[in-house]
Formats: C-alpha cells, structure tokens, sequence
C-alpha cells in the first residue's frame, strides 16, 4: 500500500527503512504545493500526523527545557503556555502564512524543508536548539547549528525521521522579527531573532545567507559592552555590525543590499526592545 | 504511473469511498472531482487564497494542501455540511444581506473561515477579525462588505442571546 500512517515512530523508522523512496509528510504546506505543480510526484507517501509523540509538547520548568513534538502545529506556539516560555518562538508563529497554514504546518516540516527564509529556524538557532532524529536502529541529537547545512539542506539521513525539537529556555527578554512585501501570508525578505540569556544576547539571522547565520561576531561585541550600557547609539552600531555578519543574495524576493539593510534595522530594534524591558 | 488508492473518508459525518485514486490528489480534487462536492474552490492550489477552505479535526485548513489519502481517519467538514437541510447559516444569509458576495468564488471559503472564528470567539474585536480572514482573498469586495457581514452576525448572535 503506498500511504502509510503509522501511529508510533518505531512503525514509521520501520516503515521508512523498508520504503527507502518514501516521501514524509506532517502537514503537507510545503509538499502538497510541489505535488500540486507537479515539481514531485510521490509514490509511496508516509504520514506522520498520527504519531501521538510527535504531537506532543511539554514545558519542563525544572530542567528549564521545553520539547516540542514534529507534528504541533504553528498554531498551538502562539497562544497560551508555550507562547509565555518561549515568546521569540509564538512571535515567529504567528508571522507565518495564514491561519489555515498554521493550523497545518509543523516545525517537523520547516526542519524537513529547511528554507533560510523558514521562520522557525532563526529562533531555533537563537535558543540552541537541539533536534532528534531517529531511524529503525539508531537515535541522536543534533545542535540547530549542525543540523541546517545549506539552502533547504539539512545533515537529517534518508532513512531519519525528525520526532522533534529541544528548546532551551532563557532566563531574559527573547523576540522575533520580519521583514516581507505585506503583512499576512509573506515569506521573510530578512528576519531576525534575539535571545538575552545570563546577561548576553545571542543573534540569529534568516533569509540572508543560504542557511541561518548567527551573529557571533555582532554578539561578542555587544557582550563586551554589557546590555547595560545599551544607548540608541550603541544599538546603531550593533545593527551595523549585524548587517556585516550577513551574506544575502539577490533573489525574486528582494535584493541583497535591501535585505542587509533590513537585517541591521532589525538587529537593532530587537537589542532596543530586549533592554527596554 | 503509481499503485491506485482505495480508501474510505468521513466527510460531514458519513464515510464515502475514494476508489482507483492516485495517492499525490489534494483533499480539494477528491472532494470536487470524485465525491461531487464542488462547494470547496480551488484558486491557486498552493495555500494562499483559502477558497479551498475545509475543517479537518476542526482545525480550519486548505484542502489544496492535504493529501487526500493521508486524512483516512480525520472528520472532514465542508461548506455543504453547514446546514445539511439546504437552508442558509446565518453567516451564510449575513453575506447575502450585507453584499458581501460578488462572483462569489471566494465565498464558500471566507463562510468557512468566518463560522470558524465565531465558534471560537464569540465577539472577536476588528483586529482579530482581519486576522482570521487574512488567508482568504477576496478580489472582488475590497472586504468592506465581508467585514460588514461578520459584524451583523456577531450584533445578531448578541441580540438573540440576551
Ligand atoms: C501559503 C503558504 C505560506 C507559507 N508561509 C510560510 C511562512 O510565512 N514562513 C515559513 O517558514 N513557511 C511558510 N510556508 C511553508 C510551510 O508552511 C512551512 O515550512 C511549514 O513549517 C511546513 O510544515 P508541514 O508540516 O506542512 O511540512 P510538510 O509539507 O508536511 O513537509 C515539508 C518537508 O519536510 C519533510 N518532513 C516533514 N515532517 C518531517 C519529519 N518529522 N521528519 C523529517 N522530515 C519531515 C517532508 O518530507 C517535506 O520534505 C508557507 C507555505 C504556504 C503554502
Ligand atoms: S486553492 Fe487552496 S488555498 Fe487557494
Ligand atoms: S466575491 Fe469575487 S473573489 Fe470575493
């Protein structure tokens, strides 16, 4: 039979080792348009909405980790409790698509995908997530950092299956910025994410180099600085900073010199907005 | 060409059979093409107009998007199972009375999405409206009416209540 839903991942590993061609699909926003414009044309289709782990999500105040299943959809991260834990995260959410796309897509899926414009990915870098990734007989986790490694390239194996994310909490202000054409249903033109954890700000970038850039240049520097002594000035500089961290591209969307100027405008917004608190 | 599909869907609560499908269709094409429930429109077939609105397991969603096959098991409601006995919601008769229809293409949709958020939010603020409509284009209405139409339904909603 060539559509699998499997309701544990011990099936689904099986299932994927035995079908190694098989295409994975969580909410299918990203999928379904390739199969819709006939840029694919799946044969064997394992769905992976059923996993009840994979739906999962809980907030571990005591480890002061939060572990989010594949499957949840954007819409659960934008209100209630994983929205106060990891605000950066609901901020994000909610930029993506429409309600329709929120319901549906999956951080499994933006991984799975893993565009430099998915909007996910900058707070997962900002936060040092972890991801877990499973096949029939071996089980690891892999930093964020490690796991993106190009445009829409990630270091996930044929036969792995993400079960989901890791999160770090933070202990200070965390946010998340866009940039697009319009408000509703846009893909980032340059988006940023900013983390304070123990006093020092950690910097992620989106859609302005082919996988998500920290800034780790921009956050040495700031650090050395000390939040405290963050001026509207200081914040300019930041951003300056930033903008030169950054390695757009010239696509459809937008142009390189725009995207790095947006970048530095956001860098510098969020750094403002973070010590204002 | 791939294996053909047989499966069973529950849509609007009564299970229907999907015979010799291909396994890449959308929710959308199966409902129009092989159940004759054309009430769902397909525009863009890529998530962005919403007039392919369905709930799935209540959540609102595009059925452009969802592989037909992989929804075995969910509870699928349509536009045509709002009010099974042929007469209008209300949401359906605000539209009507507020103009809010032109072509008409993205209606169906836009009701969907409308039913949605009033069942979620009883008296939702401008805001929260616009969000939850903001994946359903309309390129007739300019939404002025759209949003009149929503507006009745909540004062109607209120009135009847009290
Ligand atoms: C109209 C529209 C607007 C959009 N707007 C945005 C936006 O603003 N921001 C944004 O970031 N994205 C956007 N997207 C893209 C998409 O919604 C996201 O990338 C979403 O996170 C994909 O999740 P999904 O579950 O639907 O993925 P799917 O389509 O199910 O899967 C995507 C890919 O990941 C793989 N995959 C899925 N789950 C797993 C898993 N558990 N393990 C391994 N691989 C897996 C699949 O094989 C596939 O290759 C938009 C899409 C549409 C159609
Ligand atoms: S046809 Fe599904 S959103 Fe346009
Ligand atoms: S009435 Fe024509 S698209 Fe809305």
């Amino acid at each position: 039979m060539p559509v699998f839903i499997p309701s544990s991942l011990t099936d689904a590993t099986r299932l994927l080792s035995n079908n190694p061609s098989a295409h994975l699909v969580t909410g299918g926003t990203d999928l379904m348009v390739e199969v819709n414009f006939n840029h694919r044309h799946p044969e064997t289709v394992i769905s992976l909405r059923k996993i009840p782990e994979f739906q999962h999500w809980n907030i571990d105040n005591k480890s002061g980790v939060v572990h989010i299943g594949s499957s949840v959809p954007y819409a659960t991260m934008e209100h209630g409790e994983l929205a106060q834990a990891l605000p950066a995260l609901a901020e994000a959410a909610r930029t993506v698509g429409s309600p329709q796309i929120r319901a549906a897509g999956s951080l499994g899926g933006n991984l799975g995908t893993c565009s430099p414009a998915g909007d996910s990915l900058p707070v997962l870098s900002a936060l040092n997530a972890i991801v877990h990734l499973h096949s029939e007989t071996t089980s690891r986790s892999v930093p964020f950092a490690e796991f993106m490694v190009g445009p829409k390239r990630n270091s996930r194996l044929p036969n792995e299956i993400i079960s989901g994310v890791t999160i770090p909490l933070t202990n200070g202000w965390q946010g998340y910025a866009k940039v697009g054409v319009r408000n509703a249903m846009v893909i980032s033109v340059a988006s940023v994410c900013l983390a304070i954890h123990d006093g020092n700000v950690r910097v992620a970038l989106g859609s302005v180099g082919p996988t998500i850039i920290r800034g780790s240049e921009s956050e040495a520097w700031i650090n050395s600085v000390g939040l405290e002594n963050v001026t509207p000035s200081v914040a300019q500089e930041f951003g300056e900073r930033v903008r030169a961290e950054s390695r757009p591209i010239d696509d459809h969307r937008s142009t390189a010199e725009y995207r790095r100027h947006a970048v530095g405008v956001l860098a510098t917004r969020l750094l403002l907005r973070g010590v204002q608190r | 060409m791939s294996e053909l599909e047989h499966y069973t869907l529950t849509i609007n609560g009564e299970d229907r059979h999907v015979s010799d499908a291909w396994i890449g269709e959308s929710l959308l094409y199966v409902l129009r093409e092989r159940l004759g429930l054309p009430g769902s429109k397909g525009a863009c077939e890529q998530g962005e107009c919403g007039s392919c609105t369905v709930y799935v397991d209540n959540a609102a969603v595009c059925s452009c998007l969802i592989m037909a096959a992989t929804a075995v098991g969910t509870q699928i409601a349509t536009v045509e199972g709002l009010n099974q006995d042929g007469s209008l919601t209300d949401v359906q008769q605000a539209f009507v009375s507020e103009g809010a229809v032109q072509c008409g293409f993205c209606t169906p949709g836009l009701v969907m999405a409308v039913h949605h958020l009033l069942d979620h939010n009883e008296t939702p603020n401008e805001q929260e409206i616009k969000e939850a409509l903001s994946g359903n284009i309309c390129r007739c209405t300019g939404y002025g009416r759209i949003f009149a139409a929503v507006d009745s339904v909540i004062s109607i909603r209120k009135s009847t209540a009290s």
